[in-house]
């Protein structure tokens, strides 16, 4: 028997003896190891993180100045850009650079004012429901838009519905990754607060913030660029 | 303080649990000293350089000669009911105590954090926290409660200082015994690199798991060693005991041990 | 076949002696020291931030069973499908029953403790599935056929020429001292197999009760890989993983990596919150979460150490521990070394077992201190050395204990044993070292301090006669 869906895979659990050990269990409450939080600060209730948090500043270009310093940090290329055009041309000189033969990208605003600015010698593969996963291996960078852009941490916050699904900015070797200003955001709290206000209860499957290009530190503790993800990441901040 | 009146009559008017905080706009004080089992039969010239330094700064110094043990081998060992057997006597023995000043940060801070943990829900709770609320490590006495930082010491040496993982950590001492140290006119004070590190001695761990104790002694001397002092002082005779028996089987050189005390003593 | 203490004290005899690999792990951690203490620095208020973090898992915790019900409502309502294991048989047989309906046929992973723990791989090879790890350390692991040597950094012991030696003998590739030329190696195996493996196993970082997610924390984008490529996506994960809140991540996420590696965030913190839904590009078909309890309510029902299951192995203890570095994580023989691990494997794995652990350290207290949800991990270890000695005592300690308690609540007794010491000391070196040296332990590696003639006792009271 083949299932497609997953209604038909059933196994007994033990959901019932499990939660019942666990309301016995704390039959008993627990004291506390920790002090108690400052005034304001209640677990479970919207706590202002922000008080501990790296510092941010609170106007554009304390923020932009600081996403482009963890730009830095991260090993992430950030690159403002006059309009579509100018990312498209930036984009050239980056297939230039680094020999890029095909170029994913997703359907959408920023990425559809961008493609047709692009050189015919680009291969173009669009990635859309059904596509080829195979085929998007090939590909040597993937475009994408995003949710937002986080300031504190140098992050790009990308969903299943902005930017191309899963797989588009982790499996081609160079992501690209565009975005408009008012789409730059203190810090992760207020990412997380414009996630609520787009989507209500019914997120996207798949929230991710990336910051900087996939890394690993698994050898010596020594750090690679490019462990299974991009080798290298790109910002491009449109007005 | 009220004219006329002895700072220990001054003292007894107040009520214990604050006692402590007023202590120091008084300038003269009856301090008890816990003197801890080991310090007692293996180190008792620390004992006495605490006598000499308290009492050179114009206090009475007493000693109840009933205490022995704070009871803290067989309460890390797990054997609490052997534990408060031991440790009920010392409640006993500083009862009465306005201040109790220990020679050691580990017997320190089972006086302090650890006895009203052993005696919760037991009779000598109350006493437990109040002994807790009264007892002090020595540097953390002079500093805090006397705010003495200069207590005419001499003393020609480099230095290095080893944090006792019980001062440091349970009792959060780690700037006083430095700021006496760098009073003392004569003395000069190296950090280690592994300064915070554990030296390995950990009461009955040492004998119980000797290898891996050895392994610590180890790190932790070399980086002693490497300071190139002349001597280590710590506000801990028992981490001293193992740092110095380390350092008498294994240094190529010369390093001595040395409690704060018999430094803070040194004229 | 000798106890499980026993092979600990050979184990910890062996690794001590090598002086190489403790002081090859000393300095790489003493790197990682150096940068967790930058980032630390650019919080506004670190100290502040544990104390917040604390107390957001103690809420989690404590009301376990009301947040994992609401986790478990949103979670299914967007087509995710939940199994609640009470142990590790029933978690392995979900998972293969899984793979064999759907045909499965190569399955690809990404970081997990908990499979680990349940000993997931072995089980599954054993059915005959080929079973690919993908983070690099664990990936390494694997082909050395041997467990992760600490959680967060699983091969930190191998240097460069050993993986590359490994990499010769088991990939056929080329001999290199370069990492970057060895992570490329990994990478251009592992690439193939998320593209051919029809199921994703991951772990997972935190459960989010109030969006029906859980979060994914990582540098390599291995997992991220795992959960997009299979058409099935297994997520084992401890029920102890539970976050109030999607917005908590704000918190938690800069935190974990701060203590985790001394990075700001790690490249790679991803939510799930079901399969692939309507509208989306790609994405898994099916999205299981196996809910491992595994006597992890044996640890919520002690009540006074039910925080060290707010743990959100970061490995920080592990990182500053003095025995951690010089024993290695492999001596431990657990699933989760380090502080943390001595203190909660005896609950999940016997406590008369395991409770060495909990006495092999000397409470320094590094742990505690740099715990980024303030666990009181080394009050535990004294807890649990209590707990061990309540359920059942060793005879030899207790006569022990006895003879010391008669000692030291006599203290004329204590007064001759004082005067005695000196003379019987200078006996000592006829038996030291012997069976009969009482104090063997200490004089194998380290001099024995000599007994002072007159104690502190003799000299005050003779100072009192004095006075007189």
């Amino acid at each position: 028997m083949v299932g497609k869906t997953q209604g038909d895979f059933e196994m007994n659990d033990d959901r019932e003896k499990v939660l019942a050990r666990i309301s016995e269990a704390l039959a008993v409450p627990a004291p506390r190891h920790h002090e108690t939080p400052a005034a304001g600060a209640k677990a479970g209730i919207a706590v202002p993180f922000r008080a501990w948090l790296p510092p941010v500043g609170s106007d554009f270009e304390a923020q932009r100045a600081l996403f482009s310093t963890q730009c830095v940090v991260l090993k992430t290329e950030f690159v403002e850009c006059a309009d579509a055009a100018a990312a498209a041309a930036h984009l050239a000189a980056l297939a230039e650079a680094n020999e890029w033969k095909k170029l994913a990208f997703h359907p959408g605003t920023i990425n559809d004012a961008i493609v047709p600015h692009l050189p015919e010698s680009l291969g173009l593969f669009k990635v859309e429901s059904g596509y080829d996963k195979v085929e998007l291996e090939t590909c040597d960078a993937g475009l994408t838009e995003c949710e937002t852009l986080v300031a504190q941490t140098g992050s790009i916050c990308v969903t299943a519905l902005s930017s191309g699904g899963r797989a588009l900015s982790v499996l081609p070797h160079h992501h690209v990754a565009v975005a408009r200003h008012e789409q730059l955001v203190p810090d992760l709290t207020a990412a997380y607060e414009r996630l609520a206000a787009r989507y209500g209860a019914n997120y996207p499957s798949f929230i991710s913030f990336i910051s900087g290009p996939s890394r690993t530190g698994d050898i010596e503790r020594i750090l690679v660029l490019g462990a299974h993800g991009p080798k290298k990441l790109t910002v491009l901040l449109l007005p | 303080m009220a004219p006329g009146r002895s700072a220990n009559e001054c003292i007894s008017d107040l009520p214990k649990a604050a006692c402590h905080r007023t202590l120091a706009l008084f300038s003269f004080m009856r301090v008890t000293l816990f003197i801890p089992c080991f310090i007692d039969s293996i180190y008792p010239h620390v004992g006495v350089a605490m006598v000499k330094v308290l009492e050179g700064l114009g206090h009475q110094v007493v000693y109840p000669e009933g205490q022995t043990c704070c009871g803290q081998p067989p309460f890390n060992s797990g054997y609490w009911d052997e534990a408060r057997v031991v440790a009920s006597r010392q409640l006993a023995f500083f009862k009465d105590a306005e201040v109790v000043v220990s020679a050691s940060g580990s017997c320190g801070a089972m006086f302090k954090v650890f006895y009203p943990e052993l005696f919760q829900g037991k009779p000598e709770e109350t006493e437990a926290k109040s002994l807790s609320a009264r007892t002090f490590e020595f540097s953390d006495f002079l500093v805090n409660q006397l705010g003495v930082r200069d207590v005419g010491a001499r003393f020609d040496g480099r230095v290095t200082f080893h944090d006792g993982c019980h001062g440091l950590r349970e009792l959060g001492t780690k700037e006083e015994p430095r700021q006496l140290l760098r009073a003392v006119k004569g003395l000069e004070l190296v950090e280690m690199g592994e300064g915070e590190a554990c030296c390995g001695f950990g009461g009955m761990f040492a004998v119980k798991y000797p290898e891996i104790s050895t392994a610590m002694a180890e790190v932790k001397c070399n980086s002693i060693l490497d300071t190139g002092v002349e001597y280590v002082v710590s506000n801990d005779s028992s981490c001293l005991m193992q740092i110095q028996g380390w350092l008498d089987r294994n240094s190529p050189r010369t390093v001595k041990s040395l409690h704060l005390a018999e430094v803070l003593a040194s004229r | 076949m000798i106890s499980i203490q026993e092979q600990f004290h050979r184990d910890t005899e062996r690794t001590t002696a090598d002086v190489p690999r403790r002081a090859f792990i000393r300095k790489a951690l003493h790197g990682y020291e150096v940068r967790r203490d930058e980032t630390k620095a650019t919080f506004t208020d670190w100290q502040q931030a544990r104390t917040v973090a604390a107390d957001i898992k103690y809420d989690g915790l404590n009301h376990l069973d009301g947040y994992l019900k609401e986790f478990e409502e949103k979670f299914t309502a967007r087509g995710g499908k939940i199994f609640w294991a009470s142990n590790s048989g029933q978690a392995r047989d979900y998972i293969l029953k899984l793979a064999k309906e759907r045909q499965v046929k190569s399955i690809v992973k990404s970081k997990a403790m908990t499979s680990e723990e349940i000993h997931l791989n072995p089980a599954l090879e054993e059915a005959g599935y080929k079973v690919v790890e993908s983070d690099l350390g664990e990936f390494i692991q694997q082909l050395m056929h041997e467990p992760p040597y600490h959680f967060v950094f699983p091969c930190m012991h191998l240097k460069r020429d050993e993986i590359s030696a490994l990499f010769q003998r088991e990939l056929g590739s080329a001999a290199t001292d370069s990492p970057e030329e060895l992570t490329l190696i990994a990478r251009r195996f592992l690439r193939q197999q998320y593209i051919e493996a029809d199921m994703g196993i991951s772990g997972g970082n935190f459960i989010v009760a109030e969006t029906g997610m859980i979060s994914i924390t990582e540098n390599e984008g291995n997992a991220r890989l795992t959960t997009a490529m299979p058409k099935i996506h297994v997520a084992l994960i401890g029920i102890e993983k539970i976050l109030p809140k999607l917005a908590d991540l704000a918190l938690f996420l800069p935190m974990l990596a701060t203590a985790g590696t001394g990075q700001h965030i790690t490249c790679y913190n991803s939510m799930y919150g079901g399969p692939r839904q309507p509208g989306e590009t790609d994405g898994p078909e099916e999205f299981h979460i196996v809910l491992l309890d595994n006597h992890r309510t044996r640890l919520l029902a002690d009540a006074q150490q039910r925080d060290a299951l707010g743990c959100i192995r970061c490995g920080a203890c592990l990182n500053v521990c003095p025995i951690f570095k010089n024993i290695g994580g492999h001596a431990y023989g657990t699933t989760y070394q380090g502080p943390i691990g001595s203190v909660i494997t005896p609950h999940f794995r016997g406590l008369q077992d395991w409770k060495h652990l909990s006495g092999a350290s000397s409470l320094c207290g590094a742990c505690t201190d740099t715990c980024p949800v303030k666990i009181d991990i080394h009050h535990h270890l004294l807890h649990n050395r209590r707990n061990a000695v309540a359920e059942k005592k060793v005879w030899w300690e207790r006569l022990i204990w006895f003879g010391f308690v008669q000692t030291m609540t006599r203290p004329w007794f204590l007064r001759i044993a004082n005067k005695l010491a000196p003379w019987g000391q200078k006996l000592h070196p006829l038996v030291l070292g012997t069976v009969f040296d009482p104090v063997r332990t200490w004089t194998k590696t380290r001099d024995f301090p000599e007994v002072a003639p007159e104690s502190f006792h003799d000299w005050w009271a003779k100072r009192k006669e004095t006075s007189k």
